[in-house]
């Protein structure tokens, strides 16, 4: 099983990815160049976060045209799995291999935090070795984060399941105090129609051993990994 | 150009005729403050610099201390307080870039920045300006670079009120050897990397040594402009580069830009060098040798490579799509010759530079302020009526109140290395790979310091280590921020001086060296000086991080325990100022070798895993460490019940007193016997206070509150304001 963590110029959270799935679990990885044009050998690709070329326009409109990004929407085409973390989330949406955009936070500040996120779906490649309904403690570090889609793209994203984590209280409840940066629906992180593709604006690579305080995220990975033996099993 | 008549007359003698347009430029950021430390270098002198662990002290871009297994922390804090005060988010923001790029400079990935920021009067307008300006300008950079925000303090008093101090500093991971700021090797060439060179910061550093006043809104473009994501790319692009080995030589270009840089790298080889600007990449056309010689721009480094390796370094920057010129070459003859074109723009001998900046003892006199102000007596003042009341009252206080509104904008976790979160007393930092852990904190406080410089200057050092104490490291080392008014003034100058000789003493003390640091003075409104305010970062060493202390309560049924005294101490205490709003009084004594005690004692209690929690003892004294322990516990909220009041003591003085040396701790009552073996050995007194547990803090029978209004009241402090 190999993974690859696509570098921007800008990216800064490449290293803790790269941590996270070569040290903490265990699987090769490779680093990415952004322009790079073929990923061919890989089985999941990840888009870490960052500030990929300064972001000083939206968030992710100029990581969209580097030549990495034809490469990576060809994978996800061909059915490979695509994670996107934070900045990685915002250059999915602006790619369009998601649906909708980033505004900014509510309050228009950067938040770190750690903040609790409840899984919607845990049938999808990156949340299976989640319970559904299981509430996740994860950090945060953006400040653009507000998820923003039409009505009829929220009702069609809702209606297909593809919301895959809500801000929600500790307990779970939704709740507006609960949205950190003012999202459409609490949405924490979208997955696309054909369940391949995950974006989500909390870190799961800071949240993987519990020297950092929270292990909740480890499970994105080991979600991955489960997905790709069973289907290189098949 | 802030050279002095008398400057001026050296710089004819030393050359022997007049200095053109662009050599006095040079002479005059050369010989400025800011970079020639006239006036502090022979107090600076003072401090102690040297220790077993200790691969660079001060002189280079940033101190380098060891830390075994081939690796070594890089660490420096500098001030960027004139740009704040007029420009907050690019004063702060470029703040941010200069010090990382000292850290770099040496060879090391910068792990940490902390941030040292003191304000004026939050209820002022133009006060809430500029600190939210500053918090959003080094976050804005912080966060885009990728390294960590993971610590720092806030402090508001009128005193700062036209003239904020924004202090930063940055630590470093080096793997192997530090590189060098020195241009080795006659006839290598000289390369410009980053940024284009533009007009902004043109005598920044000028700037930076003069006082603030009504003018000093037209130094706007004296500011300069920060570009994090190309800072970014240029510390990836000299790591790299410098591993490659053909490296000789590395600066960051920071105040007076290419000027000093050029000189200092020349001056630490012995060697000259000769430039020619017409070479150096610009943002716009038309720029005088002048310009492009004082331009401040941001993102530039100086790079002196071995000879014929050009190509393969270029090809780094290049990648990185970074420029990368070669504008010049090491000469042998130690002049500092500047070419534009074919014609000679300036030539001046190095050491004229360097070693010939005038420096100047003065002559210090006791401010007269001080006598009447040491000698308020607060047992005049009535006590509170009502001590839930005066504990609330405390913890609203900005200078106490949660600073989560300021972290919270600071991304402190990415490189996944933050163990302790901001918010405790030093935030600890995994070194992967490895089991060790560093601890970092930055301290000081100006109002001591205003009541008394020596003992203000020792408490500095004294608290940092504390801090560090608290979870379980030993300082490997400091680097110091002095923020002091005009040195030109005896007043300021016997501030500075003893501040420096207390901070000395208690370096000498507590065995910990300082390894770099800056200097800031000038820091005036109107002619009226700022708090003389000396700001200590400290990084320690935690052999176990498995084995490490945060401040906050644990859980319940702990016991409670004081380590320390506490003694009638009230002067100069935040108790008088939320209360009372007086800046007065003699701040609290410090006696070197009992601190060093209590620390050891702590240190070694957490290094045997007796303790739940330790936490130091600062403003706002016992009870409100006692109400921040309960609000800051990793599992949340947390009560406690305790006794403090004793005989022989008014019962404000028992619980706000700023008596030093003093830790509070929490443990299972089962580790109380090894505690009080630790405690008795190094002769270390100790009081067991009460027990965690419960919903209310309770002290004695005078306060007795919730902690869910504890926290609504804390929390709000500071973020109400903004």
């Amino acid at each position: 099983m190999k993974f690859g963590v696509v570098v921007f110029p800008g990216s800064n959270c490449d290293a803790d990815c790269y941590h996270a799935v070569k040290n903490v679990l265990g699987v090769e990885c490779d680093y990415l160049w952004h322009e790079d044009t073929d990923v061919a050998g890989y089985d999941a690709i990840i888009l870490p976060g960052g500030f990929s070329y300064g972001d000083y326009l939206r968030t992710g409109a100029i990581a969209r045209f580097s030549p990495i990004m034809a490469a990576v929407a060809d994978f996800a085409r061909a059915g490979g799995l695509v994670l996107g973390i934070c900045n990685g989330f915002q250059i999915l949406l602006e790619a369009g291999l998601l649906p909708g955009a980033m505004r900014r936070n509510v309050g228009l500040s950067f938040r770190c935090e750690f903040i609790h996120v409840r899984v919607e779906n845990a049938d999808t490649p990156f949340t299976g070795a989640y319970r559904p309904g299981q509430v996740l403690r994860l950090p945060i570090a953006h400040g653009e984060g507000n998820y923003y889609a039409d009505p009829e793209t929220l009702a069609a994203l809702e209606a297909g399941g593809q919301v895959v984590l809500r801000y929600s209280e500790p307990d779970g409840r939704i709740s507006e105090a609960a949205n950190p940066n003012g999202s459409l629906h609490n949405i924490a992180a979208l997955i696309n129609k054909e369940g391949n593709v995950l974006g989500m604006m909390p870190h799961p690579e800071r949240a993987s051993e519990a020297i950092l305080g929270s292990e909740d995220g480890r499970g994105i990975f080991t979600s991955m990994l489960r997905y790709l033996e069973r289907r290189r099993g098949r | 150009m802030g050279l002095t008549d008398e400057e001026y007359a050296r710089i004819l003698e030393l050359l022997g005729r007049e200095p053109n347009e662009t050599e006095l430029g040079m002479f005059a950021v050369m010989w400025s403050e800011h970079c020639g430390y006239k006036n502090s270098r022979p107090l600076l002198k003072l401090f102690p610099t040297q220790g077993p662990r200790v691969l660079q002290g001060p002189g280079e871009n940033a101190g380098v201390v060891d830390i075994g297994d081939g690796q070594a922390v890089v660490f420096k804090m500098e001030s960027h307080n004139h740009p704040s005060a007029i420009e907050p988010y690019q004063g702060a923001a470029t703040g941010v870039g200069g010090i990382v790029r000292d850290i770099f400079a040496m060879g090391a990935r910068p792990i940490a920045c902390l941030d040292s920021l003191r304000f004026g009067d939050l209820k002022e307008r133009r006060t809430v300006y500029l600190f939210s300006g500053v918090v959003a300008g080094i976050a804005g950079y912080g966060n885009a670079i990728g390294v960590p925000t993971v610590g720092g303090e806030a402090f508001f008093s009128p005193s700062y009120q036209g003239n904020p101090l924004v202090n930063v500093m940055c630590v470093g991971l080096l793997e192997g050897a530090p590189a060098k700021g020195a241009a080795a090797g006659v006839g290598n060439p000289v390369l410009l990397v980053g940024a284009k060179t533009g007009r902004d910061g043109i005598h920044g550093a000028t700037f930076a040594s003069e006082e603030l006043g009504e003018a000093s809104e037209e130094r706007r473009p004296a500011v300069q402009v920060g570009d994090p994501f190309r800072e970014k790319l240029l510390i990836e692009a000299c790591l790299e580069a410098l591993k490659t080995g053909y490296v000789v030589g590395i600066q960051d270009l920071g105040a007076a830009g290419i000027t000093s840089s050029a000189v200092e790298m020349a001056g630490r080889a012995g060697t000259g060098m000769e430039i020619d600007i017409s070479r150096v990449p610009r943002r716009e056309p038309g720029m005088s040798p002048y310009e492009v010689m004082l331009s401040e721009s941001q993102e530039r480094m100086l790079l002196v490579v071995e000879k014929g390796r050009e190509e393969e370094v270029k090809r780094i920057f290049s990648r990185w799509g970074l420029d990368a010129t070669t504008i010049g070459r090491v000469t042998q003859d130690g002049v500092m010759r500047v070419w534009d074109g074919k014609t000679l723009a300036a030539e001046v001998p190095v050491r004229y530079l360097t070693e010939e900046v005038p420096t100047y003892v003065r002559e210090g006199r006791v401010p007269e302020y001080l006598a009447a102000a040491q000698a308020f007596d607060w047992h005049t003042l009535p006590e509170p009526a009502d001590y839930n009341e005066a504990l609330l009252k405390l913890l609203a206080s900005p200078n106490i109140a949660s600073h989560e509104w300021i972290w919270r904008q600071y991304d402190h976790m990415v490189q996944t290395n933050t163990v302790i979160l901001p918010g405790s007393d030093a935030a600890v930092l995994r070194v992967k790979g490895t089991s060790k852990g560093l601890a970092l904190t930055c301290d000081g406080n100006g109002r001591y310091t205003y009541l008394d410089p020596y003992t203000g200057g020792m408490i500095a050092v004294a608290e940092a280590a504390r801090n560090l104490a608290a979870c379980g490291a030993e300082p490997l080392g400091l680097t110091d921020c002095l923020n002091f008014g005009n040195p030109e003034k005896p007043e300021v100058y016997w501030q500075l001086k003893q501040a420096i000789e207390g901070m000395a003493e208690a370096c000498r003390s507590l065995g910990i060296p300082v390894v770099s640091g800056n200097v800031s003075l000038y820091n005036e409104t109107e002619g009226r000086p700022i708090f003389p305010t000396p700001v200590v970062g400290m990084v320690g060493l935690l052999p176990n991080i498995e084995r490490r202390a945060q401040q906050g309560f644990r859980g319940p049924g702990d016991v409670i325990v004081l380590l320390g005294s506490t003694e009638d101490e009230l002067g100069g205490s935040e108790y008088l100022y939320a209360l009372h709003g007086l800046e007065l009084g003699r701040p609290p004594r410090l006696d070197l070798k009992k601190e060093a005690r209590v620390q050891e004692a702590c240190r070694t209690a957490i290094r045997e895993g007796l303790l739940s929690s330790a936490h130091d003892l600062s403003d706002g004294g016992l009870v409100v460490a006692l109400a921040e322990s309960c609000l800051t516990g990793p599992n949340g909220p947390q009560g406690a019940r305790v006794e403090i009041a004793r005989a022989g003591l008014r019962r404000d003085s028992a619980y706000f007193s700023e008596t030093q040396s003093r830790i509070l701790i929490s443990l299972p009552e089962e580790n109380l016997p090894r505690l009080a073996a630790i405690a008795g050995r190094l002769g270390v007194p100790y009081s067991v206070l009460g027990r965690t547990g419960g919903e209310r803090l309770e002290v004695d029978d005078a306060i007795s509150l919730p902690v869910n209004e504890l926290q609504r009241v804390w929390k709000e402090g500071l973020a109400c304001y903004l």
